[in-house]
């Protein structure tokens, strides 16, 4: 290992970071695969295995994916929600790899809502 | 590789004695088991804090805080979270008194009132893994030094941030490094006092264990303060964990070129070594920490010379404390301005304290100077367990003194501790409740000081001696008029006439009590009776006919079979059997056992 110069620090910092930048817990949006019995039946692992590797690809740092249980709609599996801080969270439906790769590129990176694979905009009321 | 959560483990002592890295074992095998092992990474980390609770888990980046986890709680948890996304209710923290549990570690008020300077990366990197600190702004700051500063920038920034020594004298930090580099005597050492020796503290531990880089980035900076070329970082052999991390971070940042020669292609050389001391309390002390790096015997010696001057081997040498150095870096990278925004006039920044007591989150804790004792104890500390009082707050361990509860809005700064006679110390904040004997509790902080006297100081020797023999008396029954007059007496003789702070401040914790809870120390020695009913000499236990339920319960616990009585009745204790184990108090469900 050659010794360190001032300036790979930051190189060091900005490879470590890809990986722990989720410790932060904050991103500019937050992708939740529905993971219930029926999300994982349907192919939800294949839709998280899709995402995580498009971010790697992409080289994305500010995007946080969680698992979350089954979102009520069962037969519409696998599913995904895209949460924007101060917008409606949107869903979508009847996930495959090619879609999450279109969503990916349309709207995680683009800002574009995919409406043709999305279900709706927004959230049921809460309490 | 990218991981859509990371599971972070504590793997500090306590959480490892709890049995975490057997958790941490179970958590990878089932991960593989259920194949999320590219999803999701398991990450060991040093102390979180809410030691009480361990073993703990973080899962991030949902923030979900997992306590009191079991090997067997594991595949259940692993099914259910990361599988299918439902973290799970019942391994969640549960604040006293409540029912609903707190699902993220930012809402938890023990975790949300906190200030981190010193802990700031704990159970957010991985200590072996020199990159994850870079990651977090590591040796950054030392870069900063080397090529932007001169070594008096660095002192008059040290000096201007108002750092005081956190090993409990609380001198300036930066005025020390000022006498250090003033000596012109070559070479220089600088010196890492990781001997904690305070009981139930364990700040220095818990730094070293979490974020071990943090203490090299700042004693290599204080060595270039300095012209430091050499530095020791002492730790007791007690700490196995601590040393394991510290030898590899250390292995570490030389192979990446931040200890060594030439660092950062700067022309600035330093090396370290970590020296594992044989535990014995007086090496905190730096004097006879010097003596004990040297091969002698750890006894103090007079000072003047300082450290400073004649240290290490006769030649210049700084010591500071383990808290002190994690400052640095951030001091630097800051800037002393934002530092000394933190804290009051007097005391700047944040303190670590090891909670400990009666107090139901015990653990460790990292507040801004100038809290309130009642906020620790009672929003950070989640208040005293069992719905009872608060009686007192002793700070310093067996250096520092009793806080009465009555005092208990006092601001937390070296200063207002002081002039409550007692001191801010290393960061020992020991909680006690009603059912504490303040005498005992001098007793047994006597106990410790006594054993711990090197010897040397005929006044702490033999001293501290009397004193505990009194407070043992006391204790027994056998206290006598004048005992308390005689106690007020020694006191400021073993201060006065002792050489090092061990027998300087070991007289504290009576006098403390002495001059908050006489009315104690006269119950005792007047009365023959101890009001916390504590004291086995002169407490009685017995059962109060108009409570007692006859439930039979104290009878079947009571291990001598002092409990008798005709059934269906109030029953009755054989004073002359009975041991005062107090059992039948503990397992009493209608408050009839009364102690007297």
């Amino acid at each position: 290992m050659p010794k360190l110069k001032p300036e790979d620090l930051d190189k060091i910092a900005e490879k470590v970071k890809r990986t722990t930048l989720l410790r932060e817990g904050e991103g500019r949006m937050r992708l939740m695969v529905h993971m219930g019995t029926c999300g994982i039946a349907a192919g939800a692992r294949t839709v998280m295995k899709t995402l995580l590797g498009e971010i790697e690809a992409n080289d994305v740092k500010d995007v946080l994916v969680t698992a979350s249980s089954c979102a009520g709609l069962c037969s519409r599996e696998p599913m995904m929600t895209v949460e924007v801080p101060d917008q409606p969270p949107v869903k979508y439906v009847d996930l495959t790899s090619d879609k999450v790769k279109e969503i990916f590129s349309k709207h995680i990176m683009g800002g574009e809502v995919v409406s043709e694979f999305a279900l709706a905009q927004g959230s049921e009321r809460m309490l | 590789m990218v991981h859509r959560a990371h599971a972070m483990i504590c793997t500090c002592t306590n959480c490892v004695s709890n049995g975490s890295l057997r958790v941490k074992g179970a958590l990878e095998e089932e991960i593989k088991k259920q194949h999320l092992q590219d999803d999701v990474k398991v990450v060991p980390t040093g102390a979180s804090g809410l030691c009480v609770k361990g073993p703990i888990l973080v899962v991030q980046p949902e923030g979900i805080f997992y306590q009191l986890l079991t090997v067997e709680d594991v595949p259940h948890l692993v099914e259910e979270h990361f599988l299918k996304g439902r973290p799970v209710k019942s391994l969640m923290y549960v604040p006293p008194g409540e029912e609903a549990p707190i699902p993220n570690i930012r809402d938890i008020p023990f975790f949300k009132n906190q200030r981190l300077i010193a802990l700031r990366n704990r159970g957010l990197i991985d200590p072996d893994e020199i990159e994850e600190y870079i990651a977090r702004d590591g040796y950054k700051a030392l870069a900063k030094a080397l090529t932007s500063m001169t070594p008096e920038e660095v002192i008059e920034e040290v000096k201007a941030s108002g750092l005081r020594g956190r090993g409990g004298g609380g001198f300036p930090t930066g005025r020390k490094w000022e006498l250090c580099r003033a000596s012109s005597e070559t070479p220089k050492y600088i010196i890492c006092n990781a001997d904690e020796g305070d009981p139930g503290a364990f700040m220095d531990r818990s730094v070293l264990e979490a974020d071990p880089h943090s203490v090299i980035e700042g004693m290599t900076i204080g060595a270039y303060a300095m012209g430091g070329t050499q530095g020791y970082i002492y730790v007791r052999v007690e700490y196995p964990l601590a040393i394991k991390r510290m030898i590899r971070a250390v292995e570490q940042a030389r192979e990446y070129g931040l200890l060594g020669e030439d660092i950062f292609g700067s022309g600035f050389d330093f090396d370290l070594d970590v020296f594992q001391g044989a535990g014995a309390f007086v090496c905190g002390e730096e004097t006879s920490l010097i003596a004990s790096i040297e091969g002698r015997p750890p006894e103090p010696r007079m000072r003047p010379p300082y450290p400073a001057q004649s240290g290490l081997w006769g030649k210049p040498t700084n010591i500071n404390n383990v808290e002190t150095w994690a400052n640095v870096p951030v001091i630097i990278n800051w800037g002393a301005k934002w530092f000394a925004e933190i804290g009051t006039d007097t005391s700047k920044g944040t303190k670590v304290f090891s909670l400990a007591g009666n107090v139901n989150n015990a653990g460790l804790v990292e507040v801004p100077m100038g809290i309130t004792l009642r906020e620790i104890v009672y929003d950070i500390g989640g208040g005293i367990p069992h719905g009872k009082t608060l009686k007192a707050v002793q700070t310093g361990g067996p250096s520092g003194g009793f806080i009465p509860g009555d005092l208990l809005d006092l601001s937390v700064d070296y200063d207002r501790l002081q002039e409550a006679g007692a001191i801010m110390g290393s960061g020992g904040m020991i909680v006690v409740d009603e059912n504490t004997c303040m005498v005992d509790m001098a007793k047994y902080f006597l106990e410790f000081t006594t054993s711990e006297s090197c010897g040397r100081c005929n006044a702490c020797r033999e001293g501290l001696q009397a004193m505990y023999q009194i407070l043992t008396d006391i204790c027994a029954g056998k206290g006598k008029e004048g005992d308390i007059e005689l106690l007020e007496e020694l006191a400021p003789a073993v201060k006065d006439a002792s050489l090092c702070a061990l027998g300087r401040t070991a007289p504290n914790p009576v006098l403390t009590t002495l001059r908050y809870f006489k009315d104690e120390y006269e119950a005792h020695i007047k009365e023959q009776r101890c009001p916390a009913g504590v004291c086995k000499a002169l407490i009685e236990y017995s059962i109060d006919p108009e409570k007692c339920k006859a439930c039979m319960l104290c009878v079947k616990n009571c291990p001598e079979g002092a409990i008798f009585g005709e059934e269906k009745q109030p029953q009755t204790i054989n004073q002359e059997k009975c041991i005062k184990c107090g059992l039948c108090r503990d397992v009493c469900k209608f408050e009839a056992v009364k102690v007297q």
